[in-house]
């Protein structure tokens, strides 16, 4: 069970960065400031995650969370920024690419930005459940 | 169990590549699908009455490329591109996609140049002393004017006569033509409408091979 929580959640990181690499690699969109921070929270989950799968080691848990949680951080004050929650005048990108610009927006809600969101949010979650499962056991 | 394990990451792996590589090719069909469509509408798109050209003009074969004389790429490539047009004896067309501080300083004096029929020997000189005035670091767009009587070229002719309001609008037509064509780079090729997927110059010289082939 633990074995497919961190699974899920390397899935998650991996199909994200796949997705982030798309973005950027095929379809050339230049990534603002935000996005590249987040990358770094994101892409290394790959690799932690996956070696807490072989053998399954739950003190992944332990590396990846603090990881994870930081990429959530940044994920969220992008989108209080993106939809406008927080005002454009304090986003940090005024040189470069701005981190406002819309590229995509798929249903009228889904951007960059939520999706890195959404990313987050569920490796967090999953990585809880297993924490969870670990103070149950001992 | 443990192998079971690998291999259920291992086919996720490969799904995941595999998304990516089918995404990126049905991607890139339409970019250049969207581009031909461009092409067809509206051909124009790709050669403006005020844009230099080099090489044979009675070619079937017209090599676009956009490009941008602060551009370190475009540097890199140009002697190579020059021998390519010569070689095949086709035609080449440049659009500006100015990408950097400069970059519209350069075009200005690269205009101002081509009313003395110096365009290409100007264009030659920038290349060259590139590293000395543009350097992103550093810019210093003033020692361009060091480096003009290399080309052969009336310099004070050329301070009067750059601020021309025509080169500014040439620019920005270059501009929009390079949004529709998806330019996002530089250098970006085109041969005969066909934008060149791989950036190197043996793409383009087989690019160029198979277009001076069909046309034949």
């Amino acid at each position: 069970m633990i074995w497919n929580l961190i699974f899920g959640s390397w899935l998650v990181a991996a199909v994200s960065t796949a997705g982030s690499l798309f973005f950027s690699e095929v379809m050339m969109y230049p990534p603002c400031v935000l996005c590249w921070y987040q990358r770094i929270c994101m892409y290394p989950l790959v690799v932690i995650l996956m070696t807490g799968l072989f053998p399954a080691d739950k003190n992944v848990v332990r590396f990846s969370l603090p990881l994870a949680g930081v990429g959530w951080l940044i994920a969220f004050y992008h989108n209080l920024l993106y939809y406008k929650i927080l005002p454009e005048s304090v986003a940090p990108c005024r040189a470069g690419i701005s981190c406002t610009t819309v590229h995509i927006e798929w249903l009228g809600f889904i951007t960059i930005p939520f999706l890195s969101l959404v990313a987050f949010s569920i490796i967090i979650s999953l990585l809880i459940i297993v924490r969870r499962k670990l103070s149950h056991e001992n | 169990m443990k192998i079971d394990k690998w291999m259920i990451v291992g086919i996720s792996a490969v799904i995941i590549g595999a998304g990516f590589w089918t995404a990126k090719y049905f991607y890139k069909a339409e970019e250049v699908a969207a581009v031909e469509s461009v092409a067809k509408e509206e051909p124009a798109v790709f050669v403006r009455p005020h844009s230099p050209r080099m090489g044979n003009a009675n070619s079937k074969v017209t090599v676009v490329e956009f490009l941008d004389p602060e551009c370190e790429s475009c540097r890199a490539v140009y002697p190579e591109v020059k021998k390519i047009i010569q070689e095949f004896d086709v035609q080449l067309v440049v659009r500006y996609a100015p990408y950097h501080h400069n970059s519209v300083f350069a075009v200005k004096i690269l205009h101002a140049a081509m009313k003395q029929n110096k365009y290409w020997e100007t264009l030659g000189v920038l290349f060259e002393s590139q590293p000395e005035w543009g350097s992103h670091h550093a810019p210093q767009p003033e020692k361009i004017w060091d480096h003009l009587p290399k080309a052969g070229v009336n310099v004070e002719q050329i301070r009067s006569e750059m601020n021309d309001p025509a080169t500014f609008d040439l620019i920005e037509l270059d501009k929009e033509d390079g949004a529709k064509l998806g330019v996002n780079g530089t250098p970006t090729f085109f041969v005969n409408g066909k934008p060149l997927e791989n950036l190197g110059m043996d793409y383009l010289r087989q690019a160029i091979k198979t277009e001076v082939e069909a046309t034949k």
